[in-house]
């Protein structure tokens, strides 16, 4: 068992693992964050998206010892204190979700979109998001959601 | 209950749309899903699988792992209940094998351990022994003479003599002379069509937390379609009673038909018996693929005549169903929904569920009917192609309308393809010019819809707000219906309904949410529960005011005098009448039981455009419109997406996806990258209309929508493609390979 230090949604946290554990495990079964979904195991679904000092990774190819020194966000992290980040105040008013087990991994990827990029086309929504999976809505109402929020957060910033 | 008019016009919250009440917790990660909760003392159990398609299963050697570290418990087929028969049987087949693994994937044995870890390195020291066996994977394949036999007594009294062994169930139906009505046809078209398995791709895999302790009463929390279903299985797969197996359903990460089947709680908790501790069991992505519900494969042959107006003389269909090493392909529903949408004097349809060694197949929205929408409505853009006619009123001349004798028998009640098809041709996707290279492709679709066992209870709160629980896990939103169904009868606010998915020892039985019934059958017992409650909340007015319980009405929210004999009151708002409601005789719960059968069919019409890469073989769908009846939408946001996420399912259906087996008879794509849904990139915004036919066996019109939106994309695509390159495809999907082939000069 290895110890790691490591930042999470903004708070120290340290843990054991096993070296073979993957972030996602450590996350979920480690530190009772299963905001984060394992869909596949393999990284080709998004349903684990977390960033990485700023940049969206699928936590299901990272392993926890690699968190060691790093800062860590996941979709619990993404509301504030008092409200609900834009996104997520519009993924639910558009129903950008059914069933919404793919919606924090999307979150966490929209969320490092719009901070790279406040005025993305459709097109670089689509691919931004090709990584992760949605089977229930077509993507559409996802689509929408992101593009409008984007649109709001300029309008206020 | 029939359809009210009266009541159509003053809907105050229903087709209005709220958000959800389960949405915070969805956007912020807080929602428990299967895999999300966890038990003092858990074991994780991991299941071991067959590497062979067919092979006798000679050895299971355990004595390694079990003195491995962590290693608490293992089980193989001995630990379950013996003397089953029936598909009770054939589900604790495919959930352990018995002397034979059957596909690619059959679970042969299960570990339990202290870590996933343990779990995982303990499962790749049990030594099983197998005697392979000879295989077969593909439906034409499997009927034909030379073909091995999985199980020699599958076939029941239905199957004619001299078809293959592998041949478990035959259909036939139809009425007239379709030999008359080819002869009287100007043009007949008759071709042969091939699908392959695809799975339901949820992005949830099957998870579960079970326990069953010394005192045999077991606690199974999973992610499930039903989970009145799964008490009921898992009690006879482990010889106890239903009632002694509560079962809690989790929030459900996708099912689309693919979690109405029972899988790995039995397993769970066989293991939790064992050990005495609690087992979690989460199947990987590559087992949902090789062990859960793919729908059958199919080979298909059609034949339609037509006169040179567009009128259909007759039409005929062989539909064979490969459902997996298990009776139970959804043949009946691939023939029955093939020709549903047009009023046919001469009509006959065949089926054959055909077993071979592929995992047991599952239901998918609307399972069987996108095939054969694939085959026919294929045939009648050729016929239409070949004889200059215009698809969509070819479809009107010929459509099935309120009393024509549908194709499966009975009359049909009031319907609205007519509708859809109107609504299809007025809309302006079907009049904008298309480009080069592009095509465009038309199809109609079916879907029956379903009632079901049904128990509601609606328990008023003293502060006037109400709890609502329904037994039909929440696949897509339906609780955000349910609320605004209950405060619509109510009169009450939206956000003063809570709707609760009751576990199975809390509520009567509820049918599986499958058939896309929950709006409709739960929505009806809701609306019932909520007039129950009204009525017992105008007793207590009546007994305050001393009138006959008769002589009042509910009114937006209150309990007002039905008339002027019935006496002067002030109207008593519903809180006035739940303060004290200790007093005046108790809790006020309104509750409903019942087997709504008066669920609506449903069809709709799609409109898609769809460009072709020749020198690829690429296919890049460009617009896409869905026309479907809803009946009556209560919360259009999410018709709206039951559309168009049945379209986006049927793009991948028609382009992309598919089981690829190996000459091993094992699967070869058993991943997300190798088996390809569609991605964001892939697909255009989808364009839906919202067509309102009431169901006349609902109060408030609704027909289920979540299904037929999966029917017409198959055809409506292959439509496009063939039109895009002039040449017919027939065979799904048509991924790139399978295009060039088809522009091959012949």
């Amino acid at each position: 068992m290895i110890h790691v230090t490591t930042t999470v949604n903004g708070d120290e946290v340290e843990f054991v693992c096993d070296p073979r554990e993957t972030m996602l495990d450590v996350l979920r079964d480690r530190l009772g964050l299963t905001g984060a979904k394992e869909g596949c195991g393999t990284g080709d679904c998004g349903s684990c998206t977390v960033t990485v000092d700023g940049r969206p990774i699928c936590s299901c190819l990272m392993l926890g010892v690699e968190a060691e020194g790093r800062d860590i966000g996941t979709v619990e992290g993404i509301a504030t204190d008092e409200d609900l980040h834009p996104l997520q105040k519009k993924f639910i008013e558009y129903a950008a979700l059914q069933c919404g087990i793919c919606t924090p991994g999307i979150l966490v990827a929209t969320k490092s979109l719009l901070e790279k990029n406040p005025n993305p086309t459709e097109t670089e929504v689509r691919y931004w998001l090709a990584g992760n999976l949605c089977r229930c809505t077509g993507y559409d109402k996802i689509i929408r959601a992101v593009m409008d929020t984007a649109a709001d957060m300029r309008e206020a910033s | 209950m029939a359809f009210d008019a009266t009541k159509t016009p003053e809907f105050k919250i229903v087709g209005t749309r709220p958000n959800r009440p389960d949405g915070i917790d969805k956007v912020t990660g807080k929602a428990k899903f299967g895999a999300d909760v966890t038990a003092p003392g858990m074991l994780h159990a991991v299941i071991i699988r067959s590497p062979h398609a067919h092979a006798k299963i000679v050895k299971i050697d355990t004595s390694k792992a079990e003195g491995m570290k962590g290693v608490k418990a293992i089980v193989t087929r001995a630990d379950f209940a013996t003397g089953l028969e029936g598909e009770e049987w054939n589900i604790l087949e495919n959930v352990m094998a018995g002397d034979t693994a059957l596909y690619d994937g059959h679970a042969v044995a299960a570990i339990a351990a202290t870590s996933a870890l343990a779990a995982r390195d303990a499962a790749k020291a049990v030594v099983v022994d197998y005697e392979i066996l000879p295989h077969v994977t593909d439906v034409d394949k499997a009927m034909a003479s030379d073909a091995p036999v999985i199980r020699a007594d599958v076939a029941d009294g239905s199957v004619p003599e001299g078809l293959h062994p592998n041949v478990a169930r035959y259909h036939e139906s139809g009425h007239g002379d379709v030999d008359a009505g080819f002869a009287a046809a100007d043009l007949v078209v008759e071709d042969s069509f091939r699908t392959e398995a695809t799975h339901q791709g949820y992005i949830e895999p099957h998870a579960c937390l079970a326990q069953l302790g010394n005192d045999g009463k077991g606690e199974v929390w999973c992610c499930t379609q039903g989970h009145f279903n799964v008490a009921k299985v898992c009690a006879a797969l482990l010889g106890t009673e239903t009632s002694q197996i509560r079962v809690t359903a989790s929030e459900i990460g996708g099912g689309f038909g693919g979690k109405t089947a029972v899988f790995i709680e039995p397993v769970a908790l066989a293991l939790a018996k064992k050990s005495n501790r609690p087992v979690k069991l989460v199947m990987t992505r590559s087992e949902c693929f090789r062990a859960t519900g793919p729908t059958s494969s199919t080979s298909i042959d059609v034949k339609i005549g037509m006169t040179k107006a567009g009128k259909i003389t007759a039409a005929s269909g062989v539909f064979r169903l490969q459902g997996g090493a298990f009776p139970g392909a959804p043949m009946e529903f691939t023939a029955m929904c093939a020709f549903a949408p047009y009023a046919l004097e001469n009509v006959k349809q065949i089926g054959y569920d055909v077993i071979a060694n592929r995992p047991k197949q599952a239901a998918y929205r609307a399972p069987g009917s996108p095939m054969a929408a694939f085959a026919v409505e294929s045939v009648i853009d050729e016929l239409c192609n070949k004889l200059g006619l215009d698809p969509i009123e070819v479809r009107l001349m010929n459509a099935s309308k309120e009393g024509t004798k549908a194709s499966f028998g009975p009359k049909w009640d009031r319907i609205g393809l007519v509708e859809t098809l109107e609504a299809a041709r007025d809309h302006p996707h079907y009049a904008a010019p298309l480009k080069p290279g592009q095509g465009r492709g038309v199809s109609c679709g079916f879907w029956f819809n379903h009632g079901g066992e049904t128990a509601v209870s609606l328990a008023m709160s003293e502060d006037g707000t109400a709890a609502l629980s329904v037994g039909t896990p929440d696949i897509g939103g339906s609780r955000a219906s349910m609320c605004m169904m209950a405060a619509e009868e109510l009169g009450i606010a939206y956000d003063d309904v809570r709707t609760t998915i009751a576990d199975t020892a809390t509520l009567g039985y509820n049918e599986i949410s499958h058939g896309s019934r929950v709006t409709y059958a739960t929505g009806l017992a809701t609306i019932e529960a909520a007039r129950d409650t009204i009525r017992k909340l105008c007793k207590r007015a009546a007994a305050k005011w001393g009138i006959d319980e008769d002589a009042v009405s509910w009114i937006d929210g209150c309990a007002v005098p039905s008339g002027p004999n019935a006496g002067d009151f002030e109207p008593l708002p519903l809180k006035a009448l739940t303060k004290n409601m200790g007093a005046t005789g108790g809790p006020i719960v309104g509750h409903y039981e019942a087997t709504p059968e008066g669920a609506g069919v449903s069809f709709a019409t799609h409109i898609v455009d769809a460009e072709v890469d020749q020198e690829t073989g690429s296919t890049k769908v460009v617009r896409y419109t869905v026309v479907q009846d809803a009946g009556k939408a209560i919360h259009p946001t999410y018709v709206e997406g039951q559309f168009q996420g049945g379209a986006a399912q049927g793009i991948g259906w028609a382009l992309n996806e598919e089981y690829i087996y190996g000459e091993d008879g094992r699967l070869q794509n058993a991943g997300f990258l190798d088996y390809r849904i569609p991605v964001a990139s892939d697909l255009p915004m989808i364009d839906t209309v919202i067509v309102e036919v009431p169901n006349p066996g609902h109060p408030y019109g609704v027909r289920g929508v979540g299904e037929t939106s999966i029917c017409p994309p198959l055809a409506a695509i292959a439509n496009a493609v063939s039109n895009a390159v002039g040449v017919r495809l027939t065979e799904l999907p048509m991924s790139p390979p399978r295009i060039l082939e088809a522009l091959e000069p012949k």
